[in-house]
């Protein structure tokens, strides 16, 4: 059965239910933002959430529209600045970071910069933002996209922001933090982790409904598949009634 | 220190520390000066063409954009923009012609409400040069560099992208954990605009909510021009200093503008107008819609309270200050498109 939620609420729900209470999350608006504060209303009420703009552990009252604006540090426990925000999530404050992507490759890299050459763009897009830096001093960065066969590819034309670079071992050598690197992938398809060997991308769960054919289907490099791939569990009622609350306009769930 | 790795970026903004030194001794003045001047005069005297410029705040969060538009106004060219998650200013400022190179951490979107068509247009047809490329915290971190009187800054981000390659940075063997570490040069912005909620005459101001990366940019700019709310009495900085994120001797003007931040928010003031920039969008898909922006909203007034009453006046006004304080629910465009 698949139920009446959409796509968009299987996202948020997906995500908000690998966030873990006591634990440090570094959001975007839109999705990260809603997955955060439905984790907040659910299961991990003491889930801190920080902005790059300097927001930290606001009670966040509609659902903020840009990173910076007073919304993020709504009744926060403080409103500082990006390199306070930065700075701790250099020095290892971050659990968890997430990220959007354009286009991801079988390793985890994102670009989120351009299509095309660099000079002579087909398409310019917005650039790395804060993702580099999410990407590079998170412990665990999870990333949220569409899932389409021109978007999972086997190279991407820029890497804004660092999956595992080139395998294992990659992301020490060329300098960043150890023990960092992308964690889960979420797609409208499924939940994908990173094969601990290889450091490529390894389907876990498909969505109700969704065959293994099209996982495959919708990737120009193969995905790894286990042997066992559990289903993901639809959304709930009361998680689909929080999400209404959070979002009650439909900013980023959508009507 | 042996060098690993070069990126091809052009260096924009840095200057050798001791001549940085010599320039702010000769050029600042650290006496306690009225500052107070138009915007229209502000932007003349130190706005000159091919100037490297930078905006305060963040996004569509607390930009001056009085001074922007008094830049287009003006028709200032070959600028360069700090593209420091510059979102409205930077579209508007490309769209008008007046920028043409920018350093990117994040430009040609508007974060929720979608891309830029104006900017993107000019960077794809390369009317307008992308030399840089960083990300959010590098750009803050080289101000910081800067506002230290550092040459670099070393750093853990940027590492293995190529958001490295087409940047100014170098990767260097850190000679104390042996690891390869990401050196951030020093950026000093010819002339930086920020807008604050309140200041005196001096220059002496407060940022209410996140300062984002204002107090590093403050320090990093060589000529600093405040935009503000209001201007307050010496005596309410002296009664409060702890809450003074800018100090006089930083600032080299200071503006009076109400609402000099819209259409973008000013924290606990007033909201985005989401009408307006729904507005800009809009228009600003074909080039005949972006002059018609152009010549109505900024050629066709004379200053930027001719502006304001143009979109909306003092109900529209009142209207922002509504949403900020969550008593009135946000009108937006784009919002409606994303439901139909």
């Amino acid at each position: 059965m698949q139920g009446d939620y959409t796509p968009t609420e299987l996202l948020a729900v997906v995500a908000s239910r690998l966030l873990e209470d006591g634990k440090s999350a570094f959001v975007g608006t839109g999705l990260p933002m809603i997955a955060g504060m439905l984790a907040q209303r659910t299961h991990a009420p003491n889930l801190l959430i920080i902005f790059e703009a300097g927001g930290i552990g606001p009670r966040v009252p509609v659902l903020p529209i840009s990173v910076g604006e007073s919304r993020t540090f709504y009744q926060a426990v403080a409103a500082s600045s990006m390199h306070d925000v930065m700075s701790i999530s250099q020095s290892g404050y971050i659990d968890y970071g997430f990220l959007g992507a354009a286009m991801i490759d079988m390793y985890g890299n994102i670009n989120t910069t351009v299509i095309g050459d660099h000079d002579h763009p087909t398409a310019r897009l917005p650039g790395s933002g804060g993702a580099n830096d999410v990407g590079s001093f998170s412990w665990r960065t999870i990333i949220m996209m569409r899932q389409e066969k021109r978007r999972f590819l086997k190279k991407v034309d820029f890497i804004t922001t660092p999956g595992y670079l080139t395998g294992p071992g990659a992301r020490e050598r060329a300098g960043l933090p150890a023990g960092t690197g992308p964690y889960r992938v979420i797609t409208q398809l499924g939940l994908y982790g990173f094969d601990e060997a290889t450091q490529r991308l390894m389907l876990l769960a498909v969505h109700p409904g969704v065959t293994i054919e099209q996982i495959q289907e919708n990737s120009e490099f193969e995905i790894l598949i286990p042997d066992r791939v559990e289903t993901t569990e639809p959304p709930t009622a009361e998680e689909r009634r929080i999400l209404r609350e959070i979002d009650p306009t439909g900013i980023a769930i959508g009507k | 220190m042996e060098i690993l790795a070069e990126g091809s970026g052009e260096l924009v903004g840095w200057h050798d520390p001791d001549e940085h030194r010599e320039w702010v001794r000769q050029n600042k003045s650290r006496n306690l000066l009225d500052k107070r001047m138009s915007i229209a005069e502000a932007v003349a005297k130190y706005v000159f063409d091919g100037a490297f410029i930078a905006f305060g705040g963040f996004g569509h969060i607390r930009v001056s954009m009085a001074a922007v538009y008094e830049i287009i106004r003006q028709r200032k060219k070959h600028l360069i923009l700090a593209g420091k998650t510059a979102v409205h200013d930077a579209d508007i400022l490309i769209g008008s012609g007046c920028v043409d190179r920018i350093e990117v951490a994040y430009a040609f979107g508007h974060e929720l409400r979608g891309l830029s068509p104006a900017s993107r247009r000019a960077v794809e047809t390369g009317q307008c040069k992308v030399v840089a490329e960083l990300s959010n915290a590098a750009y803050q971190w080289r101000f910081l560099a800067a506002m230290m009187g550092v040459p670099f800054i070393p750093t853990r981000n940027m590492l293995g992208t190529d958001t490295f390659k087409y940047s100014s940075a170098k990767v260097a063997k850190d000679p104390f954990s042996g690891k390869p570490i990401c050196l951030l040069p020093a950026c000093y912005p010819d002339v930086v605009f920020i807008h604050v909620p309140r200041c005196d005459m001096y220059g002496n101001a407060q940022i209410d909510g996140t300062i984002i990366e204002d107090f590093e940019l403050a320090r990093a700019a060589r000529r600093l021009i405040l935009t503000t709310e209001e201007i307050v009495p010496e005596s309410e900085i002296r009664s409060k200093p702890w809450r003074t994120v800018i100090p006089f001797f930083l600032v080299d003007a200071v503006v009076e503008v109400p609402y000099g931040a819209h259409p973008c928010q000013m924290p606990l003031r007033y909201f985005f107008d989401e009408e307006h920039i729904g507005e800009w969008l809009q228009l600003s898909r074909s080039p005949e819609g972006t002059k018609e922006y152009f010549d109505k909203y900024v050629y066709g007034t004379k200053d930027f309270n001719e502006y304001l009453e143009l979109v909306g006046g003092l109900r529209k006004l009142q209207y922002l200050k509504q949403v900020e304080e969550l008593r009135a629910p946000m009108r937006a465009p784009w919002l409606k498109k994303k439901e139909e």
